[in-house]
C-alpha cells in the first residue's frame, strides 16, 4: 500500500474538495446548486435541470464523475482477491471490459455496488460510491496484491446522449466506434474510454490523469459545438437513471456499513441483483449466508419497478395492498419526461411485489398552497428499463 | 371500377395526427381499422419533410406544446420513437435595436421585463396567476366530450353538472373574470396588467396565432390559453419540439397503429363518402377504388367533410347552413428556410440562448393591429408579425452540423389576394416581405439562405387539405368552442348521418397538435359500437 501524504493544512475551511473539472463546470453554473458527493463539490444543476435532462436524451451531456471512489488493485493474486470480494466471477471477465458488480459482508448484506475495470488479470480498477478501505484491506489479508485509492489521481467525465459518439468522433476519437457496451480502450496519455454510463442511453465515460482534464474538456466542448453539448448536474442524471431502473446506494438501499437499525440492510436478492451472484464460485464474502438465505427463503424484501397512474411523482410514498395494508415504500420516484409516465423504484415486503402483484396502490400527498391533495393511485409492477433505447447498445454507434 | 370487398370496422379519412390518434385507439380496442391518406406521405400538418437534401423541415406545425401526455402514454409513443425536447428561450426584437428575452428562469425573465418596465415585471406574476387559473378551468375539459346543453341524456346532464361544478369552484370575482376572459380582446386583457408596449406585444403574439382576428378583436384572449397551457402541465417536457421534427409525432403514431395491427394506405384520396339510407357505407377514391365500412371517420375539417366529401342532398339543410357559417378563414402563411449557418442577431449578446426559442420582430400591439388591417383589406401584411423558430439550434438531428432549418409562421396572409388567386409573383413578393423583415434585425441573413419554401393558405389547402389554410380547422373563438364546435347539436364527433364521424381540429377542443379531438372521438365511436374504452385513460387531474 502506498502511504498517503498527511497534509498539515486545516480541513475546517474546505470540507468539500474541488475536482479537476471543477473550474469548467463552475464557469457554466448560473445559480450555485452544489452538493456534497463523497466530500467533493458536485453540481446538482448547472443552469436548468429540464434542459440538462434533455441533453442526455437528445444531444450530449457532460457530467463530472471524478468524485467516484476509485481503488486500483494490482498484483499476482488480484483475481483471487476480487473473486473473494465480489459476487461475480472476475475470471470470466475479458480484458478491457467493465463489470457491474457488488460485494457483501459475511452476513450476505450488500456493502456497495460498483464497476470493475479489468486491464489484465493482474490489474483492475474498482469504482464505487462509498469508501471501503478497511473492508478491502481486511479481505486482502493473505493475498499478494497492492491496493490503493486513486480517486484524487484520476479525473472522470461522463459523456452521454445520442450525439455523444459523434462528439467523440469529431474530437478525433474514432477508436470508440468499435466499443460495445461495457468495453473500454486505453489510448495514449493514459486516457481510458469506456462505453458505460448511468443513463441507459448511448454514452461513454472517460478516465484520465488529472492534469489532462482541462485540455480534454476543451477538445470535447469544441467537438460538440454543433451537436448540442451541455454540462449537466446530478438532478438531470438522476431522472435518466431512474428511467433506466438503476439503483443508487443509500438511496434505494442502505449499505451494510451504514445501516444502524435492524432489518435495514439488504441482501443481493432483495435489491434486484440476484442475477449477479455466481454460486458456482467456491467461495466469496457472504456466500454461506446467501446459501442459507436462499435455502430457507429468508429474504424479506424485493426490489420493484413501478408505473403509477396520474402524473404526480410519488417520492417516499407508502405502497398499499387493497388500499389497506402497507406492503412497501417507494425509494425514488420521478416523472419520466421521455416515457411520459410517473415511475418509481421501490422496496416491497414479500410476498407482495413477487407473488402478489395486483391490487397495489400508493398514497400520494401532493402539497399545493399549504393544502395536501391526497390521492390513492393504482400501481403496476413492470420490468426495467422504463425507457428502452436501441441506440444504447448498437455497435457501431448511431451518429445522432 | 375496382372495389375492395374486404370489410373494415372503421375507415378513417386522412392520416393527420388526429386521424392517427383516432385510428390507434380504435384498433387497440380490437376493431379492424383502415386509414386512407391522399398524399404519398403521412402526417397532415405534423410532418418532417426533406425539402432540400439533408435538412428536415417541420413545414407546417412547428411546436408541440399541447400534445396530451395521456395519449403518449396510452399509445406508447415513446416506445415508437417519439421524444419531446424542451425549448429554451424566446425573444422579441424592437425597432429601436433592443430586445426583450424570455428565459425559463423566473428571475432572468423578470429582470428582462424590468429593463422595459419594473412595474410590468412585477405585474407579470399576477398576470401569470390569473392565466393559470383560466388554464386550470379549461384543461380538464380538453379530454372530455363537450355536453349537449339541449340534450336530456343522463350523460349530457352529468357533463353539464361537471361544468357547473368546475365553475362553482371559482369565487364570484373569478367567475366574472372567467366570462370576461373568454370574450375579451387580448389587447384589452393585457392593458389591465401591463403598461409597456414591447411586453404587451410579446405576450399578445400567442393570442392571435392562427386566428383571423386582430389583437383588438373580442375573443382573442382565449386563444392565448391555447398557447399557454403547454407550460402549466407541471411536468417537464410539455413545451417543446419533437425530436426529428413534427413528423416524429405522426411517424410514432403510425408505428403504434401498425403495431396494433392497423392498415394504412397512402396516395388514396377520397372523392366522396358513400351514403345509403342515411347511413355511411364506405368511401370512393379518386383513383376509382372503393372501400366499405359502416363507420367512416373524417380527419378533414368540417367544411371539407360535409361540403365536399358528402353530397349535400344527404344532409339536413340547417346543418349544411351551419357548416357553411363555421368560421375557418385563412389568416396565416409559412416561410420555411434552410440556412447555411446560424443567423446573427447583433442586438443580442453572443451565445445568448434566447434565440433558440420563438423569435418575434413585432414590438407593439398597434403594429399587430395594422398587420391585421392589411388582411382585412384583402392582402398580406406588409409589416407582418412572425413567430420564428430555429429548431435545429436545439435538435441537431434535423440538419447537418452548423446548418439550420428555420420555421417562420407569418401572420397575416389571406387565402386570396384582393379576391384573386395567388400567383407565383405574389407568392414571391409575400416571401420577400418576410425575408426583408428578418434582414432588418439580422444583417447578412439573405446570404445564408440555401433553400426556401413559401406557403400561403392556398398551398396549405392544396397540400394538407386545410380549408383556406386555417391551421386550427376553424377559429378558436368562444362562439366556436365546446358544444358549439363545430356545429351546435353535433359537437360530439357525430353527424346527421349514421356511422359518419369527424375527429379533426374542427371538433372540441380544437386545434394545435394536441391529439385530444382524435382521442375523444374514438371514445364516442367505441361507445356507439359497444366496445370497451378502458384503454383510453382519463385526463390527469389538475390539482
Amino acid at each position: 500500500m502506498k502511504k498517503e501524504l498527511i497534509k498539515s493544512k486545516s480541513n475546517f475551511n474546505n470540507p468539500l474538495k474541488k475536482t479537476p473539472f471543477y473550474e469548467k463546470f463552475s464557469s457554466q453554473m448560473t445559480q450555485g446548486y452544489w452538493y456534497d458527493w463523497s466530500g467533493y463539490k458536485a453540481a446538482s444543476i448547472i443552469q436548468d435541470q429540464e434542459l440538462e435532462y434533455f441533453a442526455i436524451r437528445s444531444t450530449t451531456s457532460l457530467f463530472d464523475i471524478s468524485p467516484l471512489i476509485k481503488y486500483r488493485i494490482k498484483g499476482k493474486d488480484t483475481e483471487k482477491f476480487l473473486n473473494k470480494l465480489t459476487v461475480r466471477n472476475v475470471i470470466l471477465q475479458k480484458n478491457n471490459t467493465v463489470q457491474y458488480t457488488l460485494w457483501c459482508n459475511d452476513d450476505g448484506h450488500v456493502l456497495d455496488d460498483g464497476t470493475l475495470f479489468k486491464f489484465s488479470e493482474f490489474d483492475y480498477r474498482l469504482c464505487c460510491q462509498e469508501r471501503h478501505l478497511p473492508w478491502l484491506l481486511d479481505t486482502a489479508i493473505g493475498f499478494d496484491i497492492e491496493l490503493f485509492e486513486e480517486t484524487d489521481l484520476v479525473a472522470g467525465l461522463s459523456i452521454q446522449g445520442p450525439t455523444s459518439a459523434s462528439v467523440l468522433n469529431n474530437a478525433g476519437l474514432s477508436i470508440i466506434n468499435t466499443l460495445k457496451p461495457f468495453d473500454f480502450v486505453t489510448i495514449k496519455k493514459n486516457i481510458l474510454i469506456s462505453r458505460t454510463g448511468f443513463t441507459g442511453d448511448l454514452g461513454y465515460e472517460i478516465f484520465l490523469p488529472n492534469q489532462l482534464a482541462n485540455n480534454f474538456w476543451d477538445k470535447i466542448w469544441e467537438a460538440g459545438k454543433y451537436l448540442g453539448i451541455k454540462a449537466i448536474g446530478f438532478n438531470a442524471l438522476n431522472i435518466a437513471r431512474v428511467e433506466t431502473g438503476f439503483i443508487v446506494a443509500n438511496s434505494d438501499f442502505i449499505t451494510a456499513e451504514h445501516a444502524i437499525r435492524n432489518n435495514r440492510t439488504r441482501n443481493p436478492d432483495e435489491i434486484g441483483l440476484s442475477w449477479m451472484v455466481d454460486m458456482s464460485k467456491p467461495f466469496f464474502n457472504g456466500k454461506d449466508a446467501i446459501v442459507k438465505i436462499r435455502k430457507n427463503n429468508l429474504s424479506k424484501y424485493v426490489f420493484a419497478a413501478l408505473e403509477i397512474d396520474g402524473k404526480e411523482p410519488a417520492d417516499g410514498a407508502i405502497i398499499y395492498h387493497d388500499k389497506k395494508h402497507e406492503v412497501g415504500i417507494i425509494t425514488t420516484a420521478t416523472w419520466s419526461p421521455t416515457a411520459k409516465k410517473s415511475i418509481a423504484l421501490a422496496s416491497m415486503k414479500l410476498p407482495y411485489g413477487q407473488k402478489i402483484k395486483s391490487n397495489l396502490w400508493v398514497e400520494i400527498y401532493a402539497l399545493r398552497e399549504l393544502e395536501y391533495y391526497k390521492m390513492m393511485k393504482k400501481v403496476s409492477i413492470v420490468k426495467t428499463p422504463f425507457v428502452k433505447l436501441k441506440r444504447r447498445t448498437l455497435t457501431p454507434p448511431l451518429k445522432n | 371500377m375496382n372495389s375492395q370487398h374486404k370489410n373494415y370496422d372503421v375507415i378513417i379519412i386522412g392520416a393527420g395526427h388526429n386521424g392517427l390518434v383516432n385510428a390507434c385507439y380504435l384498433q387497440k380496442a380490437g376493431l379492424n381499422v383502415l386509414v386512407l391518406e391522399k398524399n404519398d406521405w403521412i402526417g397532415g400538418a405534423a410532418v418532417s419533410r426533406e425539402l432540400t437534401p439533408n435538412i428536415l423541415y417541420s413545414n407546417c406545425s412547428y411546436v408541440c406544446s399541447l400534445f396530451r401526455p395521456e395519449i403518449m402514454r396510452d399509445l406508447e409513443l415513446p416506445k415508437h420513437g417519439l421524444q419531446i425536447i424542451g425549448i429554451e428561450g424566446g425573444t422579441t426584437f424592437t425597432q429601436d435595436g433592443r430586445y426583450l428575452a424570455n428565459y425559463r428562469n423566473y428571475h432572468s425573465k423578470r429582470r428582462e421585463m424590468a429593463r422595459f418596465s419594473v412595474k410590468d415585471s412585477e405585474a407579470y406574476e399576477r398576470y401569470s396567476r390569473d392565466v393559470t387559473r383560466q388554464c386550470r378551468f379549461i384543461q380538464p375539459l380538453l379530454m372530455r366530450t363537450a355536453p349537449d346543453p339541449a340534450s336530456f341524456k343522463s350523460k349530457d346532464i352529468g357533463e353539464i353538472f361537471y361544468l357547473i361544478k368546475q365553475f362553482n369552484e371559482l369565487s364570484p370575482d373569478q367567475m366574472a373574470e372567467t366570462i370576461r376572459f373568454w370574450t375579451m380582446s387580448i389587447s384589452d386583457y393585457l392593458d389591465e396588467y401591463f403598461e409597456n408596449d414591447v411586453i404587451k406585444a410579446s405576450l399578445a403574439l400567442s393570442g392571435i396565432i392562427g386566428t383571423a382576428l386582430g389583437p383588438m378583436s373580442p375573443g382573442t384572449a382565449y386563444v392565448l390559453l391555447h398557447h399557454y397551457m403547454g407550460e402549466v402541465d407541471g411536468s417537464i417536457g410539455s413545451w417543446g419540439y419533437a425530436r426529428g421534427g413534427m413528423g416524429a409525432i405522426t411517424q410514432a403514431l403510425s408505428s403504434s397503429f401498425k403495431s396494433f395491427g392497423g392498415e394504412l394506405i397512402t396516395e388514396s384520396e377520397v372523392e366522396n363518402i358513400l351514403i345509403k339510407n342515411n347511413q355511411a357505407k364506405g368511401v370512393a377514391l379518386k383513383n376509382g377504388n372503393e372501400f366499405y365500412s359502416s363507420n367512416i371517420v373524417s380527419n378533414a375539417d368540417v367544411k371539407r367533410t360535409f361540403l365536399k366529401l358528402v353530397d349535400d342532398k344527404f344532409l339536413p339543410p340547417s346543418f349544411v347552413k351551419k357548416v357553411k357559417n363555421f368560421k375557418i378563414r385563412g389568416s396565416s402563411g409559412k416561410v420555411n428556410i434552410g440556412l447555411d449557418s446560424m443567423p446573427d442577431f447583433p442586438a443580442v449578446p453572443k451565445g445568448d440562448p434566447c434565440i433558440k426559442g420563438d423569435i418575434h420582430f413585432t414590438d407593439s400591439i398597434e403594429r399587430m393591429e395594422k398587420a391585421y388591417d392589411d388582411w382585412k383589406n384583402g392582402t398580406w401584411s406588409k409589416d407582418p408579425f412572425l413567430d420564428m423558430m430555429i429548431p435545429t439550434a436545439t435538435d441537431p438531428t434535423m440538419a447537418p452540423p452548423g446548418k439550420h432549418f428555420m420555421s417562420c409562421f407569418v401572420q397575416y396572409c389571406p387565402p386570396k389576394v384582393y379576391g384573386k388567386d395567388w400567383t407565383q409573383e405574389k407568392k414571391e413578393a409575400f416571401g420577400e416581405t418576410v425575408i426583408k423583415q428578418i434582414e432588418d434585425y439580422s444583417p447578412g441573413f439573405r446570404e445564408k439562405i440555401i433553400h426556401m419554401e413559401i406557403r400561403t393558405p392556398k398551398e396549405l389547402e392544396d397540400e394538407v387539405g386545410l380549408t383556406e389554410g386555417n391551421i386550427f380547422q376553424g377559429e378558436l373563438t368562444f362562439d366556436q368552442l365546446l358544444f358549439n364546435r363545430p356545429v351546435p347539436g353535433y359537437a360530439q364527433y357525430r353527424s346527421p348521418l349514421k356511422g359518419l364521424y369527424i375527429c379533426g381540429s374542427s371538433t372540441h377542443p380544437g386545434g394545435g397538435v394536441m391529439g385530444a379531438p382524435g382521442r375523444n372521438a374514438a371514445i364516442e365511436i367505441l361507445k356507439d359500437l359497444k366496445k370497451p374504452t378502458s384503454h383510453a385513460r382519463s385526463a390527469y387531474e389538475v390539482i
